[in-house]
C-alpha cells in the first residue's frame, strides 16, 4: 500500500510538472521580478508600486521596441533557494528577457551566481551588498542603488569634518552590518588618521536588546557614534538611546537612517541632529525628482519612500537599456548595460562597466523635527561616483575582471 | 558598580516580556502536551493588539487598561483557535498537533499583515515613566523600574492561582497525569480551552508590555520563539518557576554578554542552553518524563511490511514516468522536480527517524545545510570536483550526527528536540559568525555541477537516481533488522534491553544515517542552486520537514515523502497568490482536521473502508 501511494505522490508530482503551459505568443516584453513581498512587505511595496508607475508611463508613451513591456513579479518569501527556482522558471517557462529585484542581499548574490552561471541577465535593484558587483561580482549581474560602501563612505566624509576623535559602531550582527563598519572605519581612518575606534556593537538583526547595547555604548566614552541599525532595532535603539541620553552631546551617523521606511515609524522620536543618509522627497526642488514625486502623489495619494525611487530607476534603466540593445538577446542587454547612461529622478546615472555599479547617489543630511514627525534638513544629494575606490582598487577588489 | 547593577536592573527588566511569554507556552504544553509553535503569533497579536486599544484608551488607565485588555483579547483569540484548530486533533498521534500550530502562524501573519499593513509601528511610551531615574549615577528607565516591579506580581499571582485554587490543582492534576483527571469527571476539553486562555493571556500580555520599549512588526512572532524555547526548557517544560529564573539568567547574562562579548549576541543563549541540558537534562525545575507518556499515543501502528509484487511494479512504472520527464516536460518542470526529489529525500531522512525511532528532532535542518555547507565549502577552498563534494557531503553531516547524537539522546522526549533544536541554532550561530571562512550570510556562491552534469536534465536523472536510491535505501533500513530493532526501542526500550538490543547503539546509529542521508540532499541542494546561505541551517528549514512529516503521516512508510511532494507542489502553486500565506495556512489546517492520521495513513484508512485495500486484520 505504501508504495501505492508513493506512486500517486510521484505521479502527482509529474502531473504538477506538466501542467505548466508553455509561454503564450510573445506580444510584450517580460522582465522577471523576483522580491520578498510578504517578508519584507514595508520595503517590497512602495517599490513595486513605483515600478507601476514607470511601466504606466512607459506603456503609455508607446512601450519599448514598439511593445509594451510587463514586470512579472513574483514571491521568494527571502528564501535564496526559493528564489532559484522561481528565476528558473520566470527565465524559461514565462518567456522574461531578464531578471531584476530583491532586497536581502543573499537573494541577491545567490540570482546573481545563477544568472553568470546559465547566462540570465540580473539586475540587482536594491540589494546593498559590496560583494553583489565586487568580490562575488560577474559579467552578467548589475546593481543599481547605491551600495553599503558609497553610503558608508558618504557618512565618513561627513564624520571627517568634525572635531570627534573617539568613535563608537552599532551594527546588526549580519554581512551588511559588517561591511558597512568595516568601510566607514577604512574611508575615516584614510580621511582623518587620528580617529580611535573604542567599541563596536553587535546586535543580532531584529533583535536588539537596546539597553544594554545603549549602556555598553556609553561606557566607552565615544565622541561619536556610527549606527548601522535599521527597522525595529533602530525604533529601539532610538528609545532606549534617547531615554538614557546617549545621544546628549554627541554626533550620530546613521545608515540609511534619512530613508522615510525607516524614520517614519519613529514619528515624534525621531533623533534630532543624526546625520543621515536617506530619501527627502518633501523637500525636492529639481525638476526631474519633483516631476516624479508629483506624479507619484497623485497616482497613489501616498508618498514615495527611497524603494518608490528604486523601483521607478529599475524601469528606467531596462528601458534605456533596452533601447541601447536594440533587442532583447541577454548578450545584446548585457552589453547595453556596460556603461549605460539615463537621466533619472535623482539626476544622470552610469552604469559602470568597470564593475557594474551605478553611480545612483544619496541623499546626506541632518535630522530635524517638522510638524511632529522626523525629516531631513540641510541636505545634499551626493553623486555615487565621488564615492567609490579607484579604479585600481577596484580592479583588485573584483575577481571577475 | 553603578554600572554593574544599571545592567543587571536591564536584564530584569528584558525578563518580563520572556517571562510571561515563556510560561504561558509552558502552561499549554504542561497540560495539552502541545509544543504550540504559534505562541509567537499570539505574542504579536497582544503587541499590535495593545497598540489599537492605546491610540483609543486615553492617558495613563488607558494605558494600563490596554495592556490588560490585550490580554483579554489575544486570550479569546487564542480560545477560537483552541476549539476550531486543536480540539478536533487531540487524539491524533503524538506532537501531530505541531502542525496546526504551524499553519496557525501562517494565517496569522497574513491576517496581522491585512489588518495593520507592513509598516512597523513604535509603541507609544508609558505615560508618566518616560524619563530615567538616576541609581548611583546610572541613568535607569522608569519603565523598566515598572517592569521589574510587574513582573514578579504576575508570577505571583500565577504561583497563587496553580498552588492555591481548584483550577490550579486541576490544572497540576492535568500537567501530571491528564487521562486519570479526565476519569475523576472534570471536564478535560473545558480545562484545556481553559489553559489555552491564560497560556495566550499571557503571551498577548507580555507583548502588549514591551510596546513602550520597542513596538510591533510582522517578524516579531519568530524573533521571540527561540529565546522563548529556550527559557521553557532551560526552566524544565511546565515549570513556572522554572521558567521565571531561566529568563532572568537568559536576559542577565545576554546583558552582560553584550557588553563583554558584543559578538556574542547570536550564540550565548544557545551555549546556555546546551550547557544547562548536559548537567540537569530535564531543566532546572523540571522532572523526567514518565516512561510511556510521550509513548505511542491513540491507535497502535500497525506492522510494517515489505510492498508486494503489485505495488513494486506500480512504483517502478511511476519512476518511468518521471524518468521519462524530460522528454514531455518543460525544462521548469525539471527544475521543480530537481527540487521537489531534493526535499523529499531530506523529509524521508527525517521521517526515518522520527517515524520508525520515535526520535522527533526539530534540528534537522542540520544535517541538510551541514552537508550543503560541507560541499561548498569543499569546492570553494579546495576546488573538489562535483563527485567527491557529494561524497563528503553525507560523510560530513553523518559525523556532525554522530557527535550531536551522542549528546542529544541522553535525553527523550520534548527534551531531546529541544536539544536537537539548540544544536542546529549552534551550528547555525557559527556559519553566520565565521565569516571568513563561511562568508556568513553573504554565504557561498558560484557552487555549480561539473560539466557533464551542468544541463537540468543531466542533473534532473543524477537527483532522481541518487534521490530515489537513498528513500529506497532507507526503506530498505526499515525492513533489515537494525529498523525492527530500531522499532523496538522506539515502542518499548525497556523490552528491547530485555532481548539484548543496545536500543542507544541502535538509536544513535539510526540519528547518523538520518542525518548522513538529509546531508546527501544537502549536497545534490547546493549544486541544483549554485549557492548556499546559513537559512538552509535555520529553523525555518528543519520545522519545514518536520511538517512534512507529520502532513504525510509518521506512522507510515511513504509519510516523509508523499508529504514532500504535497506541500511542495502545493506551495509552488499558492505563492504566486497574494495571500499564500493565509491560504497555505487555512490549508494546513484542514488537512490536519480532516486527515489527522497523515495523508497516507487517511488515504489506507479510507481505501479500506471502501474495500480498494485489505484490512490490516485480514492481512497475512
Amino acid at each position: 500500500m505504501h508504495r501505492k501511494t508513493f506512486l500517486k505522490g510521484l505521479v502527482g508530482a509529474a502531473a504538477l510538472a506538466v501542467a505548466g503551459l508553455p509561454a503564450l505568443a510573445q506580444d510584450t516584453i517580460k522582465i522577471g521580478e523576483i522580491n520578498h513581498y510578504k517578508r519584507m512587505a514595508a520595503f517590497a511595496e512602495p517599490y513595486k508600486m513605483g515600478i507601476e508607475l514607470a511601466l504606466e508611463e512607459v506603456n503609455a508613451a508607446g512601450g519599448v521596441l514598439g511593445k509594451p513591456l510587463e514586470f512579472i513579479f513574483r514571491d521568494d518569501q527571502g528564501d535564496p533557494g526559493e528564489a532559484i527556482k522561481i528565476a528558473e522558471e520566470l527565465m524559461t517557462r514565462d518567456g522574461a528577457v531578464m531578471l531584476t529585484g530583491t532586497i536581502l542581499s543573499n537573494v541577491g548574490l545567490a540570482i546573481s551566481s545563477l544568472a553568470a552561471e546559465k547566462k540570465y541577465l540580473y539586475l540587482a535593484s536594491e540589494p546593498l551588498a559590496d560583494s553583489i558587483v565586487w568580490a562575488s561580482g560577474n559579467d552578467y549581474t548589475f546593481r543599481l542603488r547605491t551600495s553599503t560602501y558609497m553610503q558608508a563612505a558618504m557618512l565618513a566624509e561627513e564624520a571627517a569634518k568634525s572635531d570627534a576623535v573617539r568613535y563608537a559602531t552599532i551594527a546588526p550582527n549580519y554581512a551588511y552590518g559588517k561591511e558597512a563598519v568595516a568601510a566607514f572605519k577604512s574611508v575615516l581612518t584614510q580621511l582623518k588618521p587620528d580617529v580611535e575606534f573604542v567599541t563596536e556593537q553587535w546586535p543580532a538583526l531584529f533583535k536588539i536588546d537596546a539597553g544594554a547595547e545603549v549602556q555598553a555604548l556609553e561606557r566607552a566614552k565615544p565622541d561619536a557614534v556610527f549606527n548601522v541599525t535599521f527597522g525595529t532595532d533602530l525604533a529601539k535603539f532610538v528609545r532606549e538611546g534617547t531615554t538614557r541620553g546617549l545621544f546628549d552631546g554627541r554626533t550620530v551617523y546613521g545608515m540609511l537612517t534619512g530613508e522615510p521606511e525607516y524614520l517614519d515609524p519613529l514619528a515624534d522620536e525621531a533623533p534630532v541632529g543624526w546625520i543621515v543618509t536617506g530619501y527627502p522627497w518633501y523637500d525636492v526642488t529639481d525638476a526631474s525628482n519633483k516631476a516624479f514625486v508629483d506624479a507619484y502623489q497623485t497616482r497613489y495619494s501616498d508618498y514615495p519612500r527611497i524603494g518608490s525611487l528604486v523601483g521607478y530607476m529599475t524601469v528606467q534603466s531596462i528601458v534605456a537599456a533596452l533601447e541601447k540593445a536594440g533587442s532583447t538577446e541577454t548578450e545584446a542587454l548585457k552589453a547595453a548595460f556596460k556603461g549605460l547612461e539615463l537621466d533619472t529622478p535623482v539626476g544622470p546615472i552610469t552604469y559602470r562597466a568597470i564593475d557594474h555599479q551605478a553611480t545612483m547617489g544619496a541623499f546626506v543630511g541632518t535630522i530635524a523635527m517638522k510638524d511632529g514627525k522626523g525629516v531631513m534638513v540641510d541636505w545634499t544629494y551626493k553623486n555615487g561616483a565621488d564615492y567609490l575606490p579607484s579604479d585600481e582598487e577596484v580592479a583588485k577588489l573584483r575577481p571577475a575582471n | 558598580m553603578g554600572f554593574f547593577i544599571a545592567q543587571l536592573l536591564t536584564g530584569l527588566a528584558n525578563a518580563g516580556a520572556l517571562f510571561m511569554v515563556a510560561s504561558g507556552l509552558s502552561l499549554i504544553f504542561g497540560v495539552t502536551r502541545i509544543v504550540n509553535f504559534a505562541h509567537g503569533s499570539f505574542y504579536m497579536l497582544g503587541a499590535y493588539v495593545g497598540y489599537s486599544l492605546m491610540q483609543v484608551l486615553p492617558g495613563a488607565v488607558g494605558f494600563w487598561a490596554s495592556i490588560l485588555l490585550a490580554g483579554v483579547i489575544v486570550g479569546l483569540i487564542g480560545v477560537i483557535v483552541e476549539i476550531c484548530v486543536l480540539r478536533p486533533v487531540y487524539r491524533a498521534p503524538e506532537l501531530f498537533q505541531l502542525v496546526a500550530t504551524f499553519g496557525v502562524i501562517l494565517v496569522i501573519q497574513d491576517l496581522t499583515l491585512m489588518t495593520w499593513g507592513a509598516e512597523d509601528v513604535l509603541g507609544p511610551r508609558a505615560p508618566g515613566l518616560t524619563g530615567v531615574v538616576r541609581i548611583m549615577g546610572e541613568p535607569v528607565p522608569k519603565y523598566d523600574l515598572a517592569l521589574l516591579v510587574i513582573t514578579p506580581f504576575v508570577a505571583l499571582g500565577l504561583w497563587y492561582l496553580i498552588t492555591r485554587t481548584r483550577v490550579g490543582v486541576l490544572v497540576r492534576a492535568a500537567t501530571q497525569d491528564r487521562e486519570m483527571v479526565g476519569a475523576l469527571g472534570v471536564n478535560q476539553s473545558w480545562l484545556f480551552t481553559g489553559v489555552f486562555f491564560l497560556g495566550c493571556a499571557l503571551a498577548g500580555l507580555g507583548g502588549a508590555l514591551q510596546l513602550p520599549k520597542g513596538g510591533a512588526d510582522l517578524l516579531m512572532d519568530f524573533n521571540i520563539l527561540t529565546a522563548v524555547f529556550v527559557v521553557v526548557v532551560i526552566g524544565g517544560m511546565g515549570s513556572l518557576p522554572g521558567a521565571y529564573l531561566a529568563a532572568v539568567l537568559i536576559s542577565v547574562l545576554g546583558v552582560f554578554g553584550v557588553t563583554y562579548m558584543p559578538q556574542s549576541t547570536l550564540v550565548l543563549m544557545f551555549v546556555i542552553m546546551v550547557l544547562v541540558l548536559m548537567i540537569r537534562p530535564y531543566g532546572l525545575f523540571g522532572r523526567p518524563e514518565v516512561a510511556g507518556e510521550h509513548g505511542q499515543v491513540g491507535e497502535p501502528e500497525r506492522p510494517i511490511k515489505p510492498a508486494g509484487l503489485r505495488a513494486r511494479m506500480i512504483v517502478a512504472a511511476g519512476l518511468a514516468v518521471l524518468a521519462l520527464m524530460p522528454v514531455y516536460g518543460s525544462s521548469f518542470a525539471l527544475v521543480l522536480a530537481t527540487d521537489i526529489l531534493i526535499f523529499c529525500l531530506f523529509a524521508a531522512s527525517l521521517h526515518f527517524i522520527l517515524g520508525l525511532g520515535g526520535l522527533v528532532s526539530f534540528g534537522h535542518a542540520a544535517f541538510f545545510g551541514g552537508g550543503a555547507y560541507v560541499a561548498a565549502l569543499l569546492v570553494t577552498y579546495a576546488d573538489t570536483p562535483m563527485e567527491l563534494a557529494l561524497l563528503l557531503a553525507p560523510l560530513g553531516a553523518g559525523m556532525a550526527a554522530i557527535i550531536i547524537g551522542w549528546v542529544c539522546l541522553r535525553l527523550t522526549g520534548v527534551y531531546f528536540a529541544m536539544l536537537t533544536l539548540a544544536f542546529s541554532q549552534l551550528l547555525w550561530s557559527l556559519v553566520f559568525q565565521w565569516g571568513e571562512v563561511t562568508r556568513g550570510d553573504d554565504g557561498l556562491v558560484n557552487i555549480w555541477p561539473s560539466a557533464w552534469a551542468s544541463g537540468t536534465t543531466v542533473y534532473f536523472y543524477l537527483s532522481l537516481v541518487i534521490c530515489t536510491g537513498g528513500i529506497l535505501f532507507l526503506r530498505h533500513a526499515a525492513h533489515a533488522p537494525f529498523g525492527y530493532a530500531l522499532r523496538a526501542a522506539r515502542d518499548s526500550a525497556r523490552q528491547a534491553e530485555a532481548t539484548g538490543i543496545d536500543t542507544k547503539r541502535v538509536q544513535w546509529a539510526a540519528f547518523a544515517l538520518a542525518g548522513a542521508m538529509a546531508g546527501v540532499a544537502g549536497g545534490l541542494f547546493v549544486f541544483s542552486k549554485g549557492s548556499v546561505f546559513p537559512n538552509e541551517l535555520e529553523i525555518a528549514r528543519s520545522f519545514d520537514a518536520l511538517i512534512v512529516v507529520f502532513l504525510g503521516g509518521v506512522k507510515t512508510l511513504a509519510g516523509g515523502v508523499v508529504g514532500g511532494v504535497a506541500l511542495e507542489g502545493v506551495k509552488d502553486i499558492l505563492t504566486r497568490f497574494e495571500y499564500w500565506r493565509l491560504a497555505l495556512g487555512v490549508l494546513i489546517i484542514l488537512v490536519v482536521i480532516v486527515a489527522p492520521d497523515g495523508l497516507v495513513g487517511t488515504a489506507r484508512k479510507l481505501a479500506e473502508r471502501w474495500g480498494i485495500l485489505r484490512g490490516a486484520e485480514d492481512s497475512k
